[in-house]
């Protein structure tokens, strides 16, 4: 029997296609993240129920492969099919997007030996990024929407901790969380995770124009730790130039 | 006070437009006319014949936009050209035709990236002041937003442009291409019910729309060839105007899903959707319902700024042109391929 629906939760964020609210799961000390897919009522609603249901059941599947196959994402607490719903474990930290543009906007005020920290730590944080998505694609999963929105960072957990505000300068005790599964797959074709690269290189550029640099780290931490990481690079090289011959005519 | 004569024929449209920038004023439009090559139905605009119909109409066009504007050319400070991206011969014969102005006339020149064009005019006539666009036209399927000036693609079609798809999907029902088979497709659309199944691909801020057009070419082939296809619910026969109508309801929301994901990303709430698809009314209406579910709003122009024209050449490159920003005449060439973001904005915070 579905649980009833947790109505105490306070909205966070309206995402792209989701509303999240944060709310607790059974206990008060754990705290959690409902995902609802409303209606998307430009769309047609034959084509709206179709994109939403598949959406949401995917998901959940992809954050249990990930999760049982040791890529870190968020546990799935409950999935409710019927309303399209997915509660799922709460990642206390910011996203990478946040995350990154506190970080080179503050890098500007600080003096140059500061920033020459500041700059190890982000390598770092990219080679874990690189490790991450490297880690998805062995397991042959795609994720589809790979953008620094849809990459966390998640406080280690170690007794006495603190909590990663997006201020925060130590890296050291965070992970990357992969979040945001609904427009992935299961695939081992070079030409999807290929695709998968692209999207993330080019939101990635766009996004942080400043940190062009950085994206190399991330492609060159994949080719060290994705087993299949050669054949998708060159894959990676083909889809660009198309991006870059289409004829482009009107 | 500065005033600008722009040259557009990158594609089938041939446009010439005459624009004044007065500080602290909207921009006026002195002129803007527009003459299209129009192929027989089931045909596209070849390179050659669209070239040809450019260098047979551009002195016509160019004497009748001075006239209408009652400038002199003393008055005319600079002309502006589009420099791509485009069809060759078809930018070639219109960049010949500035330079030759240029020459004749004494004035500088200022070559102009057909996108940005689109996008700054399309910001003046609305004033949307920081908007996420869609840029969507025959060539081109970009979601753009501006920073550190450039205008930055996020999102883009990864195979073929969505005025492209519903150009060669008019070609496969024979649709006429007068005035635009666009048009056309939405006209048809108008008087369909049933949506059938068609493959949805999107990717994060991009999509794909050949294996929307593979399927719906096949289908309608099958149509065409006398196979009767009814739907599985109603068992009513699936007509034509279901194609256009199905396509159009697929695709667009594809379009608007990859625009909405842009806009949560940058964090905004404004859209500007521009280029010639964006004249399409189901287009705005589905954008402007996303947008008002985020407590934004669509901006969008008619046909005589979203549509290929020269006045958007002569805006955008007026507004380089009061940054200093000139073309000297040996460095005066086209490109098939210029990308959005490969121009400097300098005009821009
Ligand atoms: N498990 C989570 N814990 C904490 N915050 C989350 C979690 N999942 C998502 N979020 C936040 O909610 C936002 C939207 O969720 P997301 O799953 O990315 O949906 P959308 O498809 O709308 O982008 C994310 O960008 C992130 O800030
Ligand atoms: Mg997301």
């Amino acid at each position: 029997m579905p649980p009833l629906r947790l109505i105490d939760g306070t909205l966070v964020k309206q995402g792209a296609e989701a509303h999240v609210y944060k709310s607790t799961f059974l206990y008060p000390n754990v705290p959690c993240l409902i995902k609802v897919r409303p209606t998307k009522p430009y769309r047609h609603a034959t084509l709206d129920m179709r994109l939403t249901k598949h959406r949401c059941i995917s998901e959940a599947r992809l954050l249990n492969r990930c999760r049982s196959m040791g890529v870190l994402c968020p546990t799935v607490y409950f999935v409710d099919e019927k309303r399209g719903e997915i509660i799922m474990e709460w990642i206390e930290g910011p996203s990478v997007r946040d995350f990154l543009h506190n970080y080179i906007d503050d890098a500007s005020d600080h003096g140059k030996d500061e920033n020459k920290a500041i700059d190890v730590q982000l390598d770092a944080l990219m080679e874990n990024i690189g490790q991450t998505i490297g880690k998805l694609h062995d397991i042959d999963t795609i994720h589809g929407d790979l953008t620094t929105s849809n990459l966390m960072l998640k406080p280690r957990e170690s007794p006495g901790t603190q909590v990663l505000d997006t201020a925060d300068t130590s890296l050291a005790n965070s992970d990357v969380v992969l979040i945001d599964f609904g427009l992935g797959q299961v695939s081992s074709s070079d030409e999807d995770k290929a695709v998968d690269l692209y999207v993330l290189e080019r939101a990635f550029l766009s996004t942080h124009p400043r940190a062009t640099r950085l994206f190399d780290i991330i492609i060159d931490s994949y080719k060290r730790n994705c087993l299949g990481s050669s054949v998708v690079l060159r894959r990676l090289q083909e889809v660009r130039l198309r991006g870059r011959k289409k004829s482009m005519v009107g | 006070m500065t005033i600008a004569i722009g040259l557009e024929g990158s594609a089938n449209k041939l446009g010439v437009g005459i624009i004044r920038h007065t500080p602290s004023k909207p921009a006026e439009i002195l002129s803007n006319i527009r003459h299209t090559f129009v192929s027989p139905p089931g045909e596209g605009f070849l390179p050659k014949d669209t070239a040809i119909h450019h260098r047979s109409w551009v002195v016509k066009l160019v004497k009748q936009a001075l006239k209408e504007s009652g400038v002199t050319i003393r008055e005319v400070d600079c002309i502006c050209y589009t420099k791509g991206p485009g069809m060759g011969a078809p930018l070639q014969s219109v960049a010949v035709a500035a330079r030759t102005l240029a020459l004749l006339w004494d004035k500088p020149l200022v070559g102009v990236n057909h996108c940005v064009g689109h996008i700054e005019m399309g910001r003046e006539i609305t004033g949307a002041d920081n908007p996420v666009v869609l840029y969507v036209s025959g060539g081109n399927t970009q979601v753009i937003a501006y920073a550190d000036q450039r205008y930055r693609i996020f999102g883009e079609a990864l195979d073929i442009a969505i005025g492209n798809c519903l150009d060669r999907f008019a070609r496969t029902l024979n649709i006429s291409n007068d005035p635009a088979p666009g048009y056309n497709i939405e006209q048809m659309a108008k008087k369909g019910k049933h949506l059938i199944d068609i493959p949805y691909t999107v990717k994060g801020m991009d999509c794909s729309f050949s294996g929307i057009l593979g399927f719906i070419d096949a289908y309608a082939g099958e149509m065409l060839s006398g196979a009767e296809k009814r739907d599985p619910d109603t068992r009513e026969l699936i007509t034509p105007e279901d194609l256009c109508f199905s396509l159009q309801e697929t695709a667009f929301a594809m379009l608007v899903e990859i625009t909405e994901r842009a806009m949560a990303h940058v964090g905004s709430t404004q859209v500007l959707i521009v280029g010639g698809v964006g004249c399409n009314e189901r287009l705005q209406e589905m954008m402007g319902i996303m947008a008002r579910d985020r407590g934004g709003s669509v901006y969008a122009t008619d046909e005589r700024f979203c549509i290929d024209n020269g006045i958007m050449i002569a805006h955008a490159g007026l507004l380089a042109f009061q940054t200093g920003f000139t073309t000297p005449i040996d460095e005066s060439t086209c490109t098939q391929r210029f990308r959005t973001d490969e121009v400097f904005v300098k005009w821009r915070e």
